[in-house]
């Protein structure tokens, strides 16, 4: 269908598109990419009054790498610019596992990585990675300005803690720790696809297993760590013993819910099949990446 | 100063030619590129992104003109199917081996999947088959189960090799 009829607004500067937020807020939505905003309103699954353009705002499409390795990902950086980005291989590599997961190229040359985890699509790679990888969100209004915590962020089905005068400025990714390696696992009916069930995992090791982070998507109404699977590797040997061990924690844990796609068995048995992968895979990525 | 109002003046260079056009701001790229431009080579399947009959190549990367909308393409430069071929009529390699090795059956898909490996082909000159499967993965044809379409990628893989040059 076409979209419904909306008031579009195109910003010049980051104070202008603010403004309009606190204007229209509750009847106004940002449009970034638009990979996800443009199909809910052809699918009249959502019809906001105001269309708040941010596409031309000066100063959000960097990606810039702090002194101590922070990762600053602004609101205008497309998924096909965080894909090529070598900083973001090196300093933020769980995201650069998880770019070529998201949707298709073409899809890629318009989204944000930004949108992407205001949007909170609990089947999307990227707010799970976020939420691995303890990201902060930079979240401005006329009012001022907010960091919010990963594990604060994602509040339910496409709900976050933005409020509807915000807008997302940035996302930021702490320093990659030391001998830490990444790895997104996603099984989907055809490449490109929403996944069924996914993990963004990341493991440390040094002798033994230090720390280790499995972040799910597809699985419930927001992404979801398993901590107890977490915890139950840290002082294992990183081996298929551990790996298997906290894949039965993991499906023993997690509660997917059943939808056209997969029922909730079989979600429950692909958590542990991407659990295992992507611990494999993670270490075996431990010191290719920095 | 922020722009607002049901109507825009946008700028755009399609296929080599720039253009003004005065668009209502509610209306898809595609639309405009069909109906405006007359260019109806560029199809609408699903009309939400996900089947890829209108991808088009913005800036020269495949995007789906059917998820954006005329006024966010302002200043940007578009190739529909239609900007393909030489002036002469001579087919572009990808068009000629889609041609030759009978890729397309009823052809609803063909714009896409053709600017889809165009894009793929200019930025990586010889990828494998399970590439050429991933990169394809986002446009759907409902006649030929895709074989006769990986197929005709792979002749205009060698086609290009052979003429020595990717146009
Ligand atoms: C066919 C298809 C397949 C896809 N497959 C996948 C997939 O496998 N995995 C995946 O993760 N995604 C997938 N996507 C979605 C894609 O990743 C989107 O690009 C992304 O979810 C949204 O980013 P966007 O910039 O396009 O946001 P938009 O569509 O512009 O916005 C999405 C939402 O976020 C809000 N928003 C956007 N930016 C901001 C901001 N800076 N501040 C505040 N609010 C903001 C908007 O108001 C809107 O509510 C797919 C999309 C399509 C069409």
């Amino acid at each position: 269908m076409k979209i419904p009829a909306f008031s579009y607004h195109r910003p010049e500067s980051l104070d202008e598109a603010l403004g309009l937020l606190r204007d229209h807020g509750d009847d106004a939505k940002v449009l970034a990419g638009g990979q996800s905003l443009l199909p809910i309103m052809a699918l009249r699954l959502g019809r906001p009054e105001h269309l708040i353009d941010i596409g031309r705002l000066p100063g959000l499409a960097s990606i810039t790498v702090d002194g101590r390795g922070k990762v600053i990902i602004g609101a205008l950086v497309r998924h096909a610019a965080a894909e090529g980005s070598t900083d973001i291989a090196g300093h933020a590599p769980l995201v650069s596992e998880a770019l070529p997961h998201v949707g298709h190229t073409a899809i890629r040359t318009r989204g944000t990585v930004c949108g992407s985890i205001a949007h909170a699509d609990p089947a999307a790679e990227l707010p799970a990675v976020a939420l691995a990888t303890d990201a902060i969100m930079v979240a401005e209004s006329s009012d001022g300005v907010r960091h919010i915590r990963a594990s604060d962020f994602f509040e339910g089905y496409l709900q976050t803690a933005l409020r509807p005068d915000e807008l997302l400025t940035e996302v930021r990714f702490p320093p990659w720790p030391d001998n830490t390696g990444a790895a997104v696992s996603e099984v989907s009916r055809r490449h490109g696809d929403f996944a069924m069930m996914g993990v963004a995992c990341t493991i440390s090791v040094a002798d033994e297993i230090t720390a280790a982070a499995l972040s799910f998507f597809g699985a419930d109404s927001i992404p979801i760590r398993a901590t107890e699977a977490e915890q139950s590797l840290v002082g294992r040997q990183p081996d298929g013993d551990a790996f298997d061990d906290a894949a039965k924690i993991v499906m023993s844990t997690l509660q997917p819910g059943a939808d056209l796609h997969a029922s909730a068995a079989h979600r429950r048995h692909l958590a542990g099949v991407v659990t295992r992968r992507a611990l494999a895979e993670a270490t075996s990525r431990i010191g290719a990446m920095a | 100063m922020t722009l607002a109002g049901d109507t825009l003046t946008i700028s755009v260079t399609v296929n080599g030619e720039t253009t003004e056009l005065t668009v209502e701001t509610r209306r898809m790229l595609s639309d405009v590129i069909r109906d405006d431009l007359g260019l109806t080579g560029t199809h609408l399947g699903c009309e939400h992104g996900v089947c890829g009959a209108c991808t088009i190549l913005l800036d020269g990367r495949p995007a789906r003109s059917c998820l954006m909308l005329a006024a966010q393409a302002d200043g940007s430069e578009i190739t529909t199917i239609e900007g393909l071929a030489s002036t002469d009529g001579t087919m572009h390699p990808v068009q000629q081996a889609m041609h030759d090795s009978h890729g397309f059956q009823c052809a609803f898909c063909a714009s896409g999947f053709m600017l889809t490996t165009v894009a793929l082909l200019a930025a990586e000159p010889k990828p494998s088959r399970e590439r050429i499967r991933r990169e394809l993965s986002g446009n759907l044809c409902r006649c030929t189960g895709y074989q006769s379409i990986i197929d005709g990628v792979e002749t205009a893989v060698a086609l290009i090799d052979t003429e020595g040059s990717d146009r």
